[in-house]
């Protein structure tokens, strides 16, 4: 328990991802099974302990502490686990200090009445930062800034594998994953998921940069839409379904509606997830509605459907079809869709052109706000794990603009924590008073290059009117020209709009504050 | 009139003033006569006119002030006593940094102690915190939070150099307070065993020096105005925390930042510094020793100056004493 303890401490205060990596390799290639396991399941789909420990915690503090210097603490600490964990009662015995293994083994069992009396040992036995990760493990919710995926790629780079490889696995071995460690320290061969629908690793496409357009041959490209919601993977055997992300994290719990529009299906497909409504895709906010969520409740499946528009075929039953091309991966696409006839189904169109320039006009003219812009795919190409080069282009509409004021700056982390690197900018309203005022549109730290960070740090340095911890309140004097894909309505901020993937396009050292754009403007460009 | 102390020792704009004695203790304006604990720029401040403190103070005041630490000068060793117009000063060690003092202030049989900042725990770099049973304890509550435990300040150290071990390729830039943090640790981590050359921000030299000087080891120590990232990488750096999120700190290429405080016991708190490489260690009282202490003083009344005093005095009201919030003004209470 003492290394995972100190294993999420140090992760809880690293930002940096190569940081988080070698962390995370250095713990799994010390540790024994099956506390790694353990601890690999904490850091990917959670442990899932069915036990009420926010009440038991409760109970058992109480008689340790006057309930005013509780409350006093709570506020300050801002975290329960965390006020326990300090304010538990240090005892000097020497109770033994448990294993994860068999901290986990005793909870899959434990009666509820037994529960209250063996946490309270084990919080005896354990420090402060041991007894806050077990706190952590058994409450739930880690949030310690770790992905499932960077987990999975931690194991897998710490015995020199490809994540690809644990990924396509992964779905189909279970904690406390002692078959997956034996693989990987070569102790035994790759464990079999059997028909299991596991998640296969997506591929991913390149953005189309200047000049690429000129290299290639428009005969040996296809095109299709590139829709705004999430890429999502389907994966059937016939019986059981599971919905993906492309980053292999299981959300099928989410969707209960997909899992009942493809019974049956077998096989593995890749899709864009989106809310189709009366026919018509909804904007992005709305699929948002329905992300993340571990209860769907009736209402939110009918006021915000769930649909898959298809793109593509991994496998049909258990036949692998990712070394064919596209065209006959399409081909199978096309039957499989007509064999079944799925509601929440349509086919992403395959657009015809003879040369780039239709493309060209095709990208341009198109008025749906839910498309980003085109994919170009090289029809000869296999489906390929990760994003290989030279095989799929994403080809993104032209980015909207606007003259935005920073208004505040904030240090950045890792290699940027001197620099005042990521900025909030607003745009120009009338105040309530009749005078024009700034309102917050956006936040961005990107776009542009290390010298003109250094030179927006001495402006943010040498314009600072307010300080609130790591934020800098400047004065507003410095327009940005922002770049972003689209404008949506937001009842989240105060603007009333949010800004998607917004980026800083050019600094315009030279235009005045005042003469930057109105949110009036901004919000003519919410797609209709 | 004496069994109310309030009526003869008390808070003014200038700070705590003893009326009898006419001085007042770590004023935070310029006065007349100042009785000073110790060496911290919100307790020792320049400009006043007679300072009497212990001798590494009044050191350490002249090593920051120069001039204007004070027109006279007076000396008090621990455990010594002057009169000062008929009221009786005396100095305990406080534990807290080096010549950091209690003032036992005795007067017609009444004992006040005016404790500065405190702690219990060891400290290789200074005396340790006396017990001096008074009538009258003034106590300060900067950690007066029950969340507020330290940990072992030499387990502490020894994370620290398992990590310069561990990342030898990353330069180890650790925050930490000029006055006696950055000496604590620096002899914290010798003593777990690091014995390579530790480099210091230039605003740390002069103080080290004044240590050293005063028998405290400190190993060999250098200026990192002349090395280049490449130099330092997997080295020991200390810096006055404003440093770390300041242009200096870019003279190191990607470092693992480091801050030794009390205040890194809790998460948020760590995290709203961009601690990646938090060091609970402190040289003031813990909320255990803040308790301990005020039992083994044996008071009948206990005043609270700058700190969590909400917390604090509702304990003291558990524990039967009679506690009053002192409002001070000019302490600080982040200033570690």
């Amino acid at each position: 328990m003492h290394a995972f303890a100190e294993l999420m401490n140090r992760l809880a205060f690293t930002s940096s991802r190569n940081a988080k990596l070698d962390l995370m390799q250095a713990y799994f290639r010390a540790t024994p099974d099956p506390d790694r396991g353990i601890a690999l399941a904490a850091l990917t789909d959670g442990l899932n302990l069915r036990l009420p420990f926010r009440r038991l915690v409760a109970e058992l503090m109480e008689p340790h502490v006057d309930p005013v210097l509780y409350k006093l603490s709570r506020d300050y600490v801002g975290d329960t686990a965390e006020t326990v964990s300090l304010l538990w009662p240090v005892h000097n015995g020497n109770a033994p200090v448990p294993s994860l293994g068999e901290i986990y083994e005793t909870l899959q069992s434990i009666k509820r009445a037994d529960a209250g009396p063996v946490l309270s040992g084990w919080l005896d036995a354990l420090d402060a930062n041991g007894r806050w990760a077990l706190l952590k493990l058994v409450t739930g919710g880690l949030r310690i800034g770790v992905s499932a995926r960077l987990a999975k790629t931690a194991i897998a780079q710490a015995f020199d594998r490809e994540v690809a490889e644990v990924e396509e696995i992964w779905h189909g071995i279970t904690l406390p994953y002692e078959n997956l460690f034996a693989w990987l320290e070569g102790r035994a061969d790759r464990p079999d998921p059997g028909d299991t629908p596991v998640f296969r690793p997506v591929m991913l496409a390149h953005p189309l940069e200047d000049g690429d357009l000129e290299k290639l041959m428009p005969g040996e490209w296809t095109a299709e839409w590139k829709w705004d919601g999430i890429r999502v993977q389907l994966a059937g055997n016939g019986q059981e379904l599971r919905l993906y992300s492309r980053t292999g994290d299981d959300i099928s719990k989410s969707f209960p509606d997909i899992g009942d529009a493809f019974l049956g299906f077998s096989g593995v497909a890749d899709g864009e997830l989106l809310v189709l409504r009366d026919g018509n895709i909804a904007p992005f906010n709305d699929l948002q509605q329905r992300l993340n969520r571990k209860s769907v409740s009736a209402a939110m499946v009918k006021n915000y459907p769930a649909h898959i528009r298809f793109y593509d075929l991994l496998f049909r039953h258990d036949a692998d079809l990712r070394t064919l091309d596209f065209t006959a991966r399409r081909a199978h696409l096309e039957d499989m869709l007509a064999a079944n006839r799925f509601s929440r189904a349509s086919l992403s169109e395959v657009i015809e052109f003879e040369s780039f320039d239709d493309l060209t006009v095709l990208r341009d003219g198109a008025r749906d706000a839910n498309i980003e812009g085109l994919m170009l795919k090289r029809i000869a190409s296999p489906y390929l794990a990760g994003r290989p080069k030279g095989h799929w282009y994403k080809w993104k509409r032209d980015a909207l603009t606007a003259d935005c004021v920073v208004m505040y700056a904030q240090r950045g982390s890792g290699k940027r924590s001197s620099f005042y690197s990521d900025y909030t900018f607003g745009a120009w309203r009338t105040s309530a008073d009749g005078a024009d005022e700034l309102v917050p549109v956006g936040k961005a730290y990107s776009g542009f290059t290390d010298a003109e960070l250094k030179k927006l740090d001495k402006f943010v340095r040498d314009n600072t009117t307010d300080r609130f911890g790591p934020v800098r309140a400047v004065k507003p004097e410095l327009v940005f020209e922002v770049a972003f894909d689209a404008v949506q309505p937001s009842t989240r901020h105060k603007s009333g709009i949010a800004m998607r993937f917004p980026r800083i396009h050019r600094i315009r050292w030279d235009k005045p504050a005042e003469e930057a754009d109105r949110l009036d403007t901004l919000k003519t460009l919410i797609a209709q | 009139m004496t069994s109310d102390p309030a009526t003869w020792l008390y808070p003014t704009p200038k700070g705590l003033y003893c009326e009898p004695g006419d001085f007042y203790i770590d004023p935070s304006r310029p006065v007349e006569r100042a009785v000073v604990t110790h060496g911290h720029a919100d307790h020792a401040r320049p400009g006043n006119t007679s300072v009497m403190a212990t001798q590494q103070t009044l050191d350490i005041m002249q090593v920051r002030y120069g001039e204007r630490a004070g027109t006279s000068l007076q000396a008090i060793d621990y455990g010594e006593s002057i009169a000062v117009n008929g009221v009786d000063v005396r100095m305990a060690p406080a534990g807290h940094i080096l010549g950091a003092a209690q003032v036992i202030v005795d007067w017609k049989g009444y004992r006040a102690v005016i404790s500065g900042d405190y702690k219990r725990a060891g400290d290789p770099t200074c005396a340790g915190f006396e017990v001096i049973k008074c009538d009258l304890f003034i106590t300060e509550a900067t950690f007066g939070l029950p969340v507020f435990v330290h940990e072992n300040a030499g387990a502490e150290a020894a994370r620290l150099v398992a990590s310069l071990a561990a990342s030898h390729h990353r330069t180890h830039l650790l925050g930490v307070y000029g006055l006696g943090k950055c000496q604590r640790m620096i002899s914290l981590v010798r003593a777990a065993g690091y014995d390579r050359p530790i480099y210091l921000h230039g605003a740390l030299q002069g103080l080290c020096d004044y240590y050293a000087s005063q028998g405290v080891e400190l190993g060999e120590l250098r200026p990192v105005a002349d090395e280049t990232p490449e130099t330092l990488k997997g080295q020991l750096v200390l810096c006055p925390p404003s440093a770390i999120a300041d242009r200096w700190s870019r003279r190191m290429n990607d470092p693992l930042t480091a801050f030794a405080s009390g205040w890194m016991r809790v998460r948020a708190r760590a995290r709203q510094r961009g601690a990646e490489f938090p060091i609970i260690v402190s040289d003031h009282a813990d909320w255990p020793e803040l308790l301990q202490t005020i039992t083994d003083v044996e008071a009948g009344e206990i005043w609270v100056t700058h700190g969590r005093e909400d917390a604090l005095l509702h304990q003291i009201s558990n524990m039967g004493l009679k506690g009053r919030a002192l409002a001070l003004v000019g302490f600080e209470d982040e200033g570690e």
